[in-house]
């Protein structure tokens, strides 16, 4: 148990261990990007996740943890309206992206500021890696005569990916490995231009080299996007977070600094778990 | 020695080794007696036609009117133009109905509404096309005082709408949903998700439906004696009565003269590669052009 703590330690980084909790120690009335409050989801009438009260701030990533079923993911989709999808879903409180409630965006509008990666790759089959890449700007019907080769390879350089594709663009985006597909998807996202970027577990469906490039990618992200990341695999987020929020049984447990989190958690069930000892 | 034993206990041969091997190959020719047999009669057809039709086919018959009993000679060239307008008649009723059904279904409704909707092409796809011909004939003849190309283009179009509604349907059932949100979460509106990226993917398969609508659509016979009931002489006018291959080959195979009966034969050639020909080009016009690339 204690190996694998000092594993954590210097899986981090080699800041001040004693900082205190992000959320006691940020002074009052600074905006945040991402805001929730008493947020709660209901799926036929039973809460899937209850009264979560979280804030974030800009241009961080913050990864959220957890085990199976604690409501990890039903918390990020609840930030892009994606249970609209859901039959009988109910969602209750209030989220503010950039001080603003998201009751007064459209559902379109808010998703194009919030874009979001899923678990496993999904490149749009019938289109090719150009294409799936400047997808969201065509399909959004951007009239500007934007110069969407000049898009697409902007993504494409910011998801790392441009060197592995330049030369066969016009391929199907379904002869990628799934590593690249992945970092496909992210170039898609970022196309459209999102200020937040949600990643439901980016990398469970990839290979550890796939996964590192993936990692590399949110940590360059981080500096332009917010990124709030779902994770299974807690040394990613202590190596790819600034935040990190533990969930368990649709309750926020714990919301710290990523280093105190993994290194002085406030609560035990937030020890019992990183440690291994559950979950 | 315990593991050794258990080791070589798998390659050890067992004792109904023998019969396995029986079962297995009378299973494999059962099923390729089966696949012989289903695909036998299709080209007995395709023999059968070709060889008694080929000697009545010229350029003559499909230029040509039919001739009056007795003159030799003549074609079919009304019916053949008339079979066209028909189908594109049907077409134009059947496809959009019958995809935006299925669409409705699958993407926009849950529930019961849904499933009497299923339930309901199902029924209707296992009505008598002669009986869907009598309902042309209450709706569109009666009122019209008068058979038509219109109505039997109508009667053609509520023959393809279940087939189409429900291939579409189970289509798009196999898209994945991951596919949904990830274009949702581009923000891209749900229509423009639903006939960009869901249509799309699924077009393929949608494709394969339309076919086997038309193709069905193009040999109805029944349904067209009440509606478009069929003309000797050339028309296109849509409200005006409008031969076709189907009702012109019936005709004429149940006349008494030999002439007329070659005359059949060739009819049913030409329907056939008609449909075939159809399959071909929108097969060449709609090809994924990644299909050969993964």
């Amino acid at each position: 148990m204690e190996e694998e703590k000092i594993n954590i330690v210097t899986l981090a980084d080699e800041g001040d261990l004693s900082e205190t909790d992000v959320l006691e120690n940020e002074p009052q009335g600074k905006s945040y990007e991402v805001e929730t409050k008493n947020l709660s989801v209901f799926f036929n009438g039973r809460p899937a996740i209850a009264e979560i009260n979280l804030k974030v701030r800009k241009s961080t990533a913050t990864a959220i943890i957890g085990p199976s079923g604690c409501g990890k993911s039903t918390f990020l989709r609840a930030l892009n309206f994606m249970h609209d999808m859901v039959p009988k879903s109910k969602v209750t409180g209030e989220i503010f992206i950039n001080s603003r409630n998201i009751s007064e965006f459209d559902t379109v509008d808010l998703r194009r500021k919030v874009g979001m990666v899923f678990q496993k790759p999904n490149p749009f089959p019938k289109m090719s890696i150009f294409e799936n890449v400047v997808s969201g700007i065509k399909l959004n019907g951007n009239k500007e005569k934007k110069n969407l080769h000049e898009v697409a390879e902007n993504c494409l350089k910011h998801a790392g990916l441009w060197e592995e594709v330049k030369d066969r663009l016009k391929q199907p985006a379904v002869s990628l490995s799934g590593g690249q597909q992945q970092r496909l998807c992210i170039a898609r996202t970022i196309a459209v231009e999102p200020e937040i970027i949600l990643m439901d577990e980016p990398t469970s469906a990839l290979d550890p080299i796939s996964t590192q490039k993936i990692e590399e990618l949110i940590f360059h992200l981080k500096k332009e996007f917010t990124i709030l990341v779902v994770t299974h695999n807690m040394q990613q987020a202590a190596r790819v977070s600034d935040h990190t929020a533990f969930f368990y049984m649709g309750k926020l447990i714990e919301y710290s600094r990523t280093r105190r989190m993994f290194t002085n958690p406030r609560e035990k069930l937030t020890e019992e778990y990183i440690t291994g000892k559950f979950g | 020695m315990e593991e050794n034993k258990a080791h070589t206990s798998v390659f050890a041969k067992p004792k109904n080794l023998k019969r396995r091997k029986i079962v297995n190959s009378i299973m494999l020719s059962l099923c390729v007696v089966a696949a012989v047999i289903s695909i036998l009669p299709l080209f007995y057809i395709f023999f059968y036609t070709t060889k008694s039709g080929i000697s009545s086919l010229n350029l003559d018959f499909f230029t040509q009117m039919p001739k009056p009993v007795g003159e030799a000679g003549g074609g079919m060239a009304n019916g053949i133009v008339g079979t066209l307008i028909l189908i594109s008649l049907g077409s134009i009723i059947g496809i959009p109905v019958g995809i935006l059904a299925g669409i409705y279904v699958t993407e926009y409704s849950g529930g019961i509404f849904s499933n009497l909707i299923k339930f309901v092409t199902d029924v209707l796809s296992g009505v008598p096309s002669i009986i869907i011909g009598i309902f042309a004939y209450g709706v569109i003849v009666i009122p019209m005082q008068g058979f038509s190309a219109l109505a039997g283009g109508f009667a053609l179009g509520i023959l393809m709408i279940p087939t189409i509604t429900r291939i579409t349907e189970e289509m798009l059932k196999l898209v994945p949903q991951s596919l949904r949100e990830a274009s949702l979460a581009l923000g891209v509106s749900r229509w423009k998700t639903t006939l960009q990226i869901v249509l799309r993917t699924a077009s393929g398969g949608i494709i394969t439906g339309i076919l086997l609508a038309i193709a069905r659509a193009a040999g109805e016979t029944a349904p067209l004696l009440f509606t478009a009931f069929g003309n000797r002489f050339w028309s296109t006018d849509l409200n005006q009565p409008i031969a076709s291959l189907p009702v012109q080959i019936f005709n004429y195979a149940i006349s008494p003269f030999d002439d007329w009966h070659k005359q059949a034969w060739a009819g049913a050639l030409v329907l056939i590669s008609l449909v075939f020909i159809v399959n071909l080009i929108v097969r060449i016009v709609t090809r994924d052009k990644f299909a050969n690339k993964v």
